[in-house]
């Protein structure tokens, strides 16, 4: 199993990338805009509901147990999806997978002499396959028609966020990419205009492909049935016009039964957009004799998420349903943007599933780009407690570090050795804080010290950092207890 | 050393004997805050006790992943305290490393000793405002502080021990001190230990925003129940001249009329 | 499926079991529906509201999405949608297979489900449908596609969709609404909470994409 996540493994680590972006005006202005305005409204509908955190444990559990017996639903899933008509495929990884999904594209177009081109809804797992790239070096034309994904791709741009993916465009830079590659120099800069625009161009695509794209949202394992939650109808579009409808999802999507999706089905939405409900849910269970496609394919995707599921700590990571709510929430990635973490899976779920689906051989950055605040613990709809997972993770990347060091040691696993060293020993901790003391001498001016060399030079540059006190507090508690003592002995 | 045990004195109240933990960076950094924690423990009539072999709970090294090295940081802890009936600490940082990572740190060595002294250790630990009112019943310290202040939820109090509250309470009954709401008061301050260095750009951008906020309400003051978010904070407002400075829930309860901390 | 298929299918179906600390496969390894049954549900799956309430609450979500909520008895429905129809300006109407005909005036004129080819739909298309439940708390009509229902597609490409709910087909909750939608658990379904929008530009919220942009509603009482 070769593994890819997108283009994580060659990604810049995050500080680097993010040093940028912090400065990039636009970029903090519009990200913030919109996780504060998703936020909000998160934030209404969720105290709305009265039975929240009852449904978050359900959700929590539910996740967690289908896990345990993932092999089995997978099966289940299987065997009735196959019994309505469907095709179930499955692929150890990115490559396995495209090469299944080019196959069937293929020979279908080459069988019935359909134009090379297929619609696509939204899916992050096609990006974290890189299907596109795939396609298109097959020449096959895919055309993204969520409306942000079309931004995306005709900008020739990557995504940013899993629910808005281009929310770090604004409108005229949205007008500019339309007008230019739909050929339309008389177009507004209204988001209206804008998005009829969209409509149209997206309309002779949805009456005349042959061929559709999809991901999915939830995979119910009793009725084999598959489930796709959207706004915009592009989805309902793609999942219904095509002849031949190929379905990619992770593993991970399946759920038990089809009454789990009263649970998933309030979480999601709320988690999101901040609605009650999203405009559609197309909700379908093989092939259907008159509507929608002929041909029906899934292909279930591994790409590292067994490996995931071994480590008994971190696979709650596994719980994920793509809701958005933890980038909304996390005061580093309303900062950033996504494209800091390199990944399609960016914000506190990005630094989590990607190095884990990676084997953490790559995106070890990733886990240390957090503050480790807790905010998205708090939004999660299926109660992955993220901090612990990153706590987790981090002690995982330095094991590899260490091991690939092999005794030796990188500069900042020595700093700690001897931390730990003197803080397992008293009398040379408190000769490193008088150490400290004095060697502050030459950097202090008026109290502050204002420079600090190497990796402490980080606090430094941006921040002053008060001179150590002349006494630590064992030392006036000493002198205390000698005056104490003194004292009562004296009486 | 004469071992001294919490009692009830005769008029029925209790004497708590109380050691304090008062962790590797407040020893280093912030030795006030420590004595102010004595000054308040002692003014409400306990007894402090300080086991001077005490140096780090291994937070630092467990956070960046160093959970090796942490291990014996953390043995020498519940040795240390073994003792101890109430152990007290002015950082929920900590507080919330113990009680949220201790014991599975400890499974991860095998050791059923260690297990079975981190399972005794740990529900004894409190954070400082946590012994006030939840194990002292307190919320009024006798505090005096003349000053406009805004209060700053740090985010292991809010979501590790869930103590804000307790916090706000412990201030509203300071005498003579002017309460200012900050904006955004949940939203994490950017210090987050070796994030701070690790990822200074972002820490900072976060940083920015807190300052704003604080330098919003036109307090003197800014308060927390920790000093890691604090010393960020400062370092940010202090680089910038903004004037207001930075204070330790602990000093502010501290303070007295005509002895302020 | 190939015979890499079923390798690759073997060799996941395996990682799994491994991951799980489970032996390999058996067909006598413990079912999960146990377990399954026995996790906790602590929400809410009634609602408490009377059918009033309901109905009352139905509306008022529907009008949140500019919709229009429409109200007739069964006596008087094909007057009301014939109203509706005229206020609208809607002339012609896409029929689905097995609507009720005589709910329709001869004053439209009707394209039945047959004669809709969706190769040369415009955008100036109506369609309506019956429902087969609909949700009050959030404002949902939900379809599954069987009489009166039409294909999915006649509810999709049409500009303009008026829905004829009737009154006993409200339920307040996602999870009452799961309980008859499971009922007939593989049928195509689709559910409808407003006209399709999007916030992608600057997190401004606007209608209609894809699929149809108005959306009206008539309770049958």
């Amino acid at each position: 199993m070769t593994v890819r996540v997108g283009h994580a493994a060659e990604a810049a680590k995050f500080p680097i990338i993010a040093n940028t972006l912090v400065d990039d005006s636009q970029i903090r202005k519009n990200v913030r805009h919109a996780t504060d305005v998703i936020q909000n409204k998160r934030a209404n509908v969720v105290a709305e509901q009265r039975d929240w955190q009852e449904l978050r444990l359900s959700a929590s559990k539910i996740k967690e147990h289908t896990l345990k017996y993932l092999d089995r639903y997978l099966e289940q899933f299987e065997t009735a999806c196959t019994r309505a008509g469907g095709q179930v495929h499955w692929a150890t990884d990115a490559d396995e997978a495209n090469k299944i999904i080019l196959e069937l594209m293929q020979s279908a177009m080459a069988k019935h002499g359909w134009a090379r081109e297929v619609i696509k809804v939204k899916t992050m797992t096609s990006d974290e396959i890189n299907l596109n790239a795939a396609l298109e070096a097959a020449g096959i034309r895919p055309h993204e028609t969520d409306l942000a994904d079309m931004i995306i791709q005709l900008g020739d741009d990557k995504p940013s966020h899993i629910v808005v993916p281009a929310l770090h465009k604004n409108r005229t830079q949205v007008r500019e990419i339309f007008s230019r590659k739909m050929d339309l120099p008389e177009l507004g800069d209204k988001p209206q205009d804008l998005t009829d625009a969209a409509r149209h161009y997206l309309r002779e695509k949805f009456l005349n492909v042959k061929v559709g794209f999809s991901g999915a949202n939830f995979l119910v394992a009793e009725t084999g049935s598959v489930c796709v939650v959207e706004s915009e109808g592009n989805g309902r579009m793609c999942l219904t016009m095509p002849e031949m409808l190929i379905t990619v999802a992770g593993i991970e999507k399946i759920i038990p039964a089809a009454q789990d999706l009263e649970v998933f089905l309030q979480l999601l939405p709320r988690s999101a957009t901040g609605e009650r409900m999203n405009p559609y849910n197309t909700i379908w269970t093989g092939v259907h004799e008159g509507d929608g496609p002929r041909e029906f394919h899934v292909v279930l995707l591994d790409n590292g998420r067994t490996n995931i599921l071994a480590d008994k700590e971190s696979r709650q990571t596994l719980h994920c349903i793509r809701c958005g709510a933890c980038l909304n929430a996390c005061p580093v990635y309303s900062r950033t943007g996504g494209h800091a973490y390199g990944s399609i899976y960016a914000g506190p779920i990005g630094a989590i599933l990607t190095p884990q689906l990676q084997s953490m051989k790559h995106s070890q950055s990733l886990p240390y780009a957090s503050s480790l605040c807790g905010a998205c613990y708090e939004v999660c709809p299926v109660r992955i407690n993220i901090p612990d997972v990153l706590l987790h993770l981090r002690s995982k990347v330095v094991e590899r570090q260490q091991d690939m060091l092999a005794g030796g040691a990188n500069f900042e696993g020595l700093a700690m050795k001897m931390a730990a060293f003197a803080f397992a020993r008293p009398t040379i901790y408190r000769w490193g804080q008088k150490f400290a003391r004095v060697a502050q001498r030459l950097l202090v001016r008026k109290g502050y010290i204002r420079w600090l060399p190497g990796m402490l030079g980080g606090w430094t540059a941006v921040r002053d950092l008060k001179a150590l006190p002349q006494e630590p507090f064992r030392e006036w508690w000493a002198k205390r207890e000698v005056e104490k003592t003194k004292a009562a002995t004296s009486v | 050393m004469m071992v001294i045990l919490s009692w009830v004195d005769r008029r029925g109240v209790l004497v708590l004997r109380v050691s304090l933990f008062i962790t590797c960076y407040n020893d280093t950094l912030f030795p006030k805050t420590g004595q102010s924690v004595v000054r308040v423990l002692e003014r409400l009539g306990h007894t402090v006790e300080f086991p001077p072999e005490q140096t780090c709970c291994g937070q630092m090294h467990f956070n960046t992943g160093y959970q090796r090295e942490a291990l014996p940081l953390m043995q020498r802890m519940v040795e240390i305290f073994a003792d101890a009936e109430v152990v007290v600490a002015p950082s929920s940082s900590c507080v919330a490393l113990i009680r949220d990572q201790y014991l599975k740190l400890a499974e991860t060595s095998g050791d059923t000793v260690l297990i079975k002294a981190v399972k005794n250790f740990v529900p004894k630990v409190y954070e400082f405002s946590e012994l006030l009112v939840k194990k002292l019943g307190v919320e009024d310290v006798g505090a005096y502080y003349p000053h406009r202040v805004t209060y700053h939820a740090s985010c292991h109090l809010l979501r590790g021990l869930h103590a804000v509250d307790i916090q706000m309470r412990l201030l509203r009954n300071v005498r003579a001190i002017e309460l200012v709401a900050l904006e955004d008061v949940e939203v994490c301050c950017g210090f987050g230990g070796t994030f701070a260095v690790k990822n200074p750009d972002v820490s900072a951008a976060m940083l920015s925003d807190k300052m704003r906020a604080v330098l919003n309400t036109r307090a003197e003051v800014c308060t927390a129940g920790d000093n890691s978010c604090l010393m960020h904070i400062e370092g940010g407002l202090h680089r910038l001249r903004t004037g207001v400075r930075t204070v330790h829930l602990a000093e502010i309860l501290a303070s007295t009329e005509g002895a302020e901390v | 499926m190939s015979s890499n298929g079923r390798k690759t299918r073997e060799m996941i179906l395996d990682r799994i079991r491994v991951a799980n600390g489970d032996g390999p496969a058996t067909t006598f390894a413990p079912s999960p529906n146990a377990e399954w049954e026995s996790l906790p549900r602590e929400y809410d799956r009634r609602g408490a509201l009377d059918a009033e309430a309901r109905t009352a609450l139905f509306a008022e979500r529907m009008a949140d999405y500019n919709a229009a909520v429409y109200y007739s008895d069964e006596d008087g429905l094909r007057a009301t949608i014939a109203d509706v129809l005229h206020e609208r300006g809607k002339r012609t109407l896409v029929v689905p297979h097995g609507f009720p005909q005589e709910w329709l005036t001869e004053h439209v004129h009707v394209i039945n489900e047959s004669e809709f080819d969706s190769a040369s739909v415009e955008d100036i298309l109506n369609v309506i449908t019956t429902c087969t439940v609909a949700i009050a708390a959030t404002g949902t009509v939900v379809l599954q596609h069987g009489a009166g229902e039409g294909a999915r597609r006649l509810s999709l490409l049409p500009d303009y969709h008026l829905c004829v709910v009737r009154e006993s087909q409200i339920v307040e909750t996602v999870p009452e609404v799961m309980d008859v939608v499971r009922v007939n658990a593989t049928r195509p379904t689709t559910t409808i909470s407003g006209p399709s929008a999007t916030a992608d530009i600057e997190m401004t919220r606007i209608k209609g994409v894809h699929g149809p942009r108005f959306l009206d509603v008539v309770i049958v009482r």
